[in-house]
Formats: C-alpha cells, sequence, structure tokens
C-alpha cells in the first residue's frame, strides 16, 4: 500500500502546496482546500482499520505519507492526524472526525471529565479534536474537541501553532484505557516519530533544491556544482538525508503494535542532528538568495530548526539511549543494539 | 525511489537464527581473549581461531554445498559476519577471502578455480588477499602499472602492490593487474590474477604501522610466472569485476563496528550512572549505529536481488567509517583515564590502540574524498 500512499500524496501536495499557500497559511489562513484533498483521499486515516473508519494501512506504511508531509512543509495537522487516528484504532477507537493533534502533557479525569494545561501542542488553535492522556494509575486516552478548551497562541521558527490548550472539566469525545502494550509515553514518542520522519522529507527538499541549484548557478565560468567543495558539501546533505529516512523508517516499522522506544529515540536523535547540518549546507550552497523570503528554501530550513527540538530534542533522545546502555553495561550493550 | 531512500529491509527469522549458533561460538572461544585483542576487529589474526570457524561451519556460509558451503542467504552471513565484528574476534585470516574472494570466484571463477580454493576458504584454512594499491595509484586505481604479459600458455608478471593488508599471512592474492596498456578507455586493459604468493619471484615485504603493528605490506613481483588458470574472469574486465566487489566490501559492518571494542570498555567505564553528556554522546553515537545497521541491511537485501547499489555502499562507508573514527575523540573526552600501551586498564589499552588505528579507517577501501566524489556523481553534479 506504500507505494500507492506515496504516489497519491505526491499528486496531492505537489498540485496544492504552493509557496503562496504556505506563505498565507504563515499569515494564519486555513488552508481549506487542501485538508479536503487529504480527506478526500483518505489520507488522514491510512493507518486506522477499516473497522475504525480508516483506510487499513500499516503504520509502517504511513511513513511515506509523514516524510512527504515534511518535504512539502505542508501546513497542516496531517502528521498529527495520521498518529492521533492510528493511536485510536490502537485503543479500538473511532478515527476522529477532521483535523486532529495531540498533547504530551497529561490531565487528570474526574468523574468522567477531563482537566489539564496541555502545552505545546500543535495545530491547537486549528485542530478539531486533541488526544491527550490523563496520569494516574490506571491512565486514559481521551478525545477533546478543541473548542471546549482556553487558547494562548505561540508559533514555532515556521510560524506553525504551538498552542496552549486548557481543559477545565470537559467531557470527552471518547475515551478508553491505555491499550496493553502502549508505554505510558506514548505520545511523546509518537510525536518523535512523526517529526522524525518530516525532518527526513525536509532533508530530501533541501538537497533537491540544493542540486538544483548548483547546477544552474554560475560562477567562475562554470556551474558551482562543478567544484569539489560545493559536491562534497551535497555528498553530506545527502549522507544526512539518507541517514535519518532509514532510522525514521524503521521506527516506523518497529512501532506497528506500539511505539517502539529504542528506534524512536535514535530516529528523533539522528533527524534532529541532520537538521541542523543539513540547513547550514543548503544554506551554504544557495548563498544570498536563499536567505531572502522571496526563495521558498526557508519555508523547510525553518520548520526542520523547530521540528528537531519538539517532542524531544538531539539530546534529550540520545541521553535516553545513553543511560539505558550504561545502565545495562557492556554486556547487554550488543544485545540491546541489534534489538532495534 | 529516489537514490538517498534505503528501501527496509527485515532479517528474515531463518537467518536470525544464526545468531544463537554463533553467539554460543564466540561465548565459548572468546572468553580469554582481551579486550586490547578484540580491538584489532578485523584486524586481528589468529589462525587457529578461522581454524575454528571453519570447523563449525560458520565460513562461507552462503557457498553452495559441493563446496563445503550452507547456501544460506545474505542476511545469515550479515548476522554472522557483524556478531563476529561486534565480538571483537580475530577474523582476519579468513575474512577477507570469504567476504570477497570466495564470491568473486563463485561468481566469476572457473570450475577448476572454484573446486581448487572455495573449499579451503571455507574450512577457514586459505587465505587470500586483495592486491589494488600501488605505489603511483592509490586513490587513483586506474593508474596501476603491474603487468601480465603473455607467455607460452600463460603469463609473466611484473610490477608490485602496496598497503595490501595481510600479505604477509596470506596464501593467495587476487590483484588487479594490467594486461594492455592504459587505453583511451581508462578503465579498459585490466584483468585479475590470482597468485601463488610462495611463487618464485614474489617478495613480501611487511610495512610497520604508526602504532607498531603489522598489517599491511609491500608486494613485488619479478618475472612471476602464471599459468594459464591464473586469471579470474575475463582478460580485460578486471575494473568491472573489481567494482562489483567493491559494493560487498564498502556496505558491510565493518564499515561501522571497527571501533566496537571501544564503545564496550567505555560503557563500563562510564559505569551504570552516566553523567549527562556521558550518556548523550554514548547514546549519540548508539542511534547512529543503529541507523546505519538498518541502511547495511537495507544494501545487503539489494545485493542479494542482484542490484548494484554502489551509491548506497558508498553511503553507508563514509559514514560508518566517520563514526569509528570519531568514538575514541569522544571516549577521550568523556572519562579522565589517559590513554596507554602495554600497561593499564582494558579502557586505557583499547582507547590507545583505536586512536592510533581511526585514521585509516576512511583510508582503506576508499577514501572519504573518493567515496563524497561517487556520492556527487550519483546525485547529478559531477
Amino acid at each position: 500500500m506504500k507505494d500507492m500512499f506515496e504516489e497519491t500524496i505526491e499528486r496531492v501536495l505537489t498540485d496544492l502546496v504552493t509557496p503562496e499557500l504556505i506563505a498565507a497559511a504563515e499569515e494564519g489562513a486555513w488552508p481549506q482546500a487542501l485538508w479536503q484533498a487529504i480527506e478526500e483521499n483518505g489520507l488522514a486515516v491510512a493507518a486506522t482499520p477499516e473497522a475504525q473508519g480508516g483506510v487499513g494501512g500499516s503504520w509502517h506504511d504511513a511513513f511515506v505519507l509523514v516524510r512527504a508531509a515534511g518535504r512539502h512543509a505542508a501546513p497542516v495537522p496531517l502528521a498529527e492526524t495520521l498518529l492521533v487516528n492510528w493511536l485510536l484504532g490502537l485503543a479500538g477507537l473511532d478515527a476522529a472526525p477532521g483535523t486532529a493533534t495531540f498533547a504530551t502533557a497529561t490531565g487528570s479525569m474526574d468523574q468522567g471529565r477531563f482537566s489539564g494545561t496541555l502545552n505545546e501542542v500543535p495545530w491547537g488553535r486549528s485542530a478539531g479534536h486533541i488526544l491527550a492522556a490523563s496520569g494516574g494509575e490506571s491512565p486514559m486516552l481521551v478525545l477533546l474537541p478543541c473548542s471546549d478548551a482556553t487558547i494562548s497562541e505561540a508559533l514555532n521558527t515556521a510560524r506553525e501553532p504551538r498552542d496552549t490548550l486548557v481543559f477545565d472539566a470537559v467531557e470527552p469525545l471518547a475515551s478508553a484505557p491505555f491499550p496493553t502494550g502502549l508505554p505510558t509515553d506514548a505520545l511523546l514518542l509518537g510525536g518523535a516519530m512523526i517529526r522524525s520522519a518530516q525532518i527526513a522529507g525536509g532533508l530530501a527538499r533541501l538537497l533537491d533544491t540544493a542540486i538544483d541549484y548548483a547546477n544552474q548557478r554560475t560562477q567562475f565560468g562554470r556551474p558551482i556544482g562543478k567544484f569539489q567543495v560545493i559536491q562534497h558539501q551535497l555528498a553530506q546533505l545527502a549522507e544526512q538525508t539518507a541517514i535519518s529516512a532509514a532510522a525514521a523508517e524503521t521506527a516506523f516499522a518497529a512501532s506497528e503494535q506500539a511505539p517502539d522506544s529504542l528506534t524512536i529515540a535514535a530516529a528523533k536523535a539522528v533527524a534532529s542532528e541532520a537538521s541542523g547540518q543539513g540547513a547550514a549546507i543548503a544554506h551554504a550552497v544557495l548563498g544570498a538568495i536563499g536567505f531572502t523570503y522571496e526563495h521558498s528554501l526557508h519555508f523547510t530550513t525553518r520548520r526542520l530548526w523547530s521540528w528537531r527540538s519538539e517532542f524531544g530534542s538531539h539530546t534529550h533522545w540520545s541521553q535516553q539511549i545513553g543511560s539505558t546502555l550504561c545502565e545495562g553495561g557492556s554486556r547487554n550493550l550488543w544485545p540491546i543494539l541489534t534489538s532495534a | 525511489m529516489r537514490l538517498t531512500d534505503f528501501a527496509h529491509a527485515h532479517i528474515p527469522a531463518e537467518a536470525e537464527a544464526f545468531r544463537a549458533e554463533i553467539r554460543a561460538f564466540l561465548e565459548r572461544e572468546m572468553q580469554d581473549i582481551p579486550p586490547v585483542v578484540r580491538a584489532d576487529s578485523w584486524m586481528g589474526y589468529d589462525a587457529e581461531f578461522s581454524r575454528k570457524l571453519g570447523a563449525a561451519r560458520l565460513i562461507g556460509i552462503t557457498m553452495p554445498k559441493r563446496y563445503g558451503g550452507r547456501e544460506a542467504g545474505a542476511f545469515a552471513r550479515y548476522v554472522v559476519s557483524e556478531e563476529l565484528l561486534a565480538a571483537g574476534a580475530p577474523v582476519s585470516a579468513h575474512w577477507i577471502a570469504d567476504r570477497q574472494s570466495a564470491p568473486l570466484l563463485l561468481r566469476y571463477g572457473s570450475d577448476t578455480q572454484r573446486e581448487r580454493y572455495i573449499p579451503g576458504i571455507v574450512r577457514g584454512e586459505t587465505y587470500v588477499c586483495i592486491g589494488m594499491s600501488e605505489p603511483n595509484a592509490g586513490s587513483d586505481l586506474a593508474a596501476i602499472g603491474t603487468r601480465a604479459t603473455p607467455a607460452g600458455e600463460g603469463w609473466v608478471l611484473n610490477g608490485r602492490k602496496i598497503w595490501t593488508t595481510n600479505a604477509h599471512r596470506s596464501h593467495y592474492m587476487i590483484a588487479l593487474v594490467r594486461t594492455q596498456d592504459r587505453a583511451e578507455n581508462r578503465h579498459g586493459g585490466m584483468s585479475q590474477f590470482l597468485i601463488d604468493l610462495k611463487a618464485p619471484g614474489v617478495t613480501v615485504r611487511p610495512i610497520r604501522d604508526l602504532s607498531g603493528g603489522e598489517h599491511f605490506n609491500e608486494v613485488f613481483f619479478d618475472d612471476v610466472a602464471l599459468d594459464r588458470d591464473a586469471l579470474v574472469g575475463v582478460e580485460g574486465n578486471g575494473w568491472q569485476q573489481v567494482m562489483a566487489e567493491l559494493a560487498f566490501e564498502r556496505s558491510g559492518p565493518e564499515r561501522f563496528l571497527s571501533s566496537m571494542a571501544l564503545f564496550h570498555t567505555l560503557v563500563d567505564a562510564v559505569g551504570p550512572k552516566p553523567d549527562a553528556l556521558q550518556a548523550f554522546q554514548i547514546g549519540r553515537i548508539a542511534a547512529k549505529l543503529i541507523a546505519l545497521r538498518a541502511m547495511s541491511l537495507s544494501v545487503t537485501a539489494q545485493l542479494d536481488a542482484g542490484e548494484d547499489p554502489a551509491w548506497a555502499a558508498s553511503c553507508v562507508k563514509d559514514i560508518g567509517t566517520a563514526l569509528e573514527q570519531e568514538l575514541p575523540e569522544i571516549a577521550q573526552l568523556l572519562t579522565a583515564i589517559e590513554p596507554r600501551v602495554e600497561s593499564g586498564s582494558d579502557h586505557a589499552q583499547v582507547l590507545a590502540y583505536l586512536t592510533q588505528l581511526a585514521p585509516s579507517f576512511s583510508l582503506r577501501g576508499g577514501t572519504r574524498e573518493i567515496l563524497r566524489g561517487i556520492l556527487a556523481r550519483g546525485l547529478g553534479v559531477r
């Protein structure tokens, strides 16, 4: 199903996600036609079982969708909605109608009502529903209407909404106990997983843009791509793209039953490190034109500069792995690495 | 698919089944081998170990049964290889013959050559080195001048090879040599020969490396008589044959696991409660190892499917060797332990050894600069 997904999303996003559309979204416009096309093609529920209103693709298949969302800098919560609908499916709940987002902060349930301050929520102001977890001894997954929250708005470097939603005794649209095997930090892991795939997509876009530019821009009588110093920088950008994509796909593949801590930590650590290095190379190759608002390079680099920090930085996820390995000692080092 | 997409590959269950077998072997045979010896990784020579591994039928496992192999798949070979490397097993005696020479002979060799050489390789008794570089042909491999001239039924070989790993311990060399002048087609006129290193006219001189060890050599050929059957594959097709081998050589786990012995001692030197920097750096290395392993497995699947993943293999090697080289740099940052030779803690000795060995990681098998040139060409800018 992966090939079909990739073909469909490439067609939809190539047609609709123009620089003008992204720029308008940065000013607060909601790209309704784009979201409608995504829904009509079933992309938002691609990895949700048919019985729960989805297309029935695997989570591994969804990797190409999330990566494409990153490659095109699609200014909609597609990755977030996919994740939410997949997790709802794991919990035996129906897919959320329309757009959805999620929170890594937990709230509390009291007599069937949810209260909590959910910060750093992607697309909080635009999404229809939010998936959150209640803490405590028997944690629940709850799906809440965003319209029932008090919202304080904030933006990341790419002017994507990262809002705080406060819920005060709100009745969820749906709720279920955490399914067996789903880690309690599943929402953080899920967030890190989708960002790592989006970063891989963003890096692929930077690589395409930098190669085109290097072949067209002439200085000293030849295309700058003919200079070895540029070639080697592009080779390194390609390496960063490749390793990020491989790490992200490994995380998706390992997470079919539930988010897999080790491979997700590795994917987000690798992709976050690659983001800064990749963006720096692309800007070096494109020179001054790439620093203008007019050129669309920044739609990708400004996303990478935020995505690398969101849902755990390079440092956060590296330390998770490092602590586990040190605790296990050298004897368990290789068995842990080969369990990935 | 884009060039930078490494199709996800999963180790199949029948290949994964080899892991328990090789781990049991290593548990038994590696217990007396200290960390500083393990640090030699696939440069560590131990003929007895290779013979035992061969007797356990863990060399040449992809080879046909009639040659002593197990007709296992590429992933099974991958599992066995990565387990040997992770343990720091002293595999250098047979490593290159197993990795490159036996597959080369199976693909291009005559029936006589296969029957004569592959069974010994599979038993862990026949060692083969690869003769590529020459004093005036390093990164510019097509500039080689060692020449085989037709003489009677066979050839006469003259010239010399340099930086040949293990020539002083190998029985044979498979060398890329010229059979015609350098033509307009700069990759034509070269052929591969299998040379008996005990033959008259062959002189092997070990070259001491900066750590005092002897791994590589200079090999002189003075009127060495080669019979007709010394030619491997097709005369004039040597360059293409060598390039096909390189994808195997460049994408395997030995391109990112060479410093595993240090990763092991580092984790123990840091202990179970790492500080923030230690946890960060150790986790950072591990994250890249996990990603590289996924990439390397993807290339394995492509090779197994008969594809030519030269670009992907170069990508794995460049990222992998950078990581292997970074490990000693990071290890010396994370603890107060100073590097030591001959005495000192295991970690101090492994740190000293791998710090000195690390520069070679991005030289052997194609330099970083050559690899990036290959990557750039694939990207369409060269």
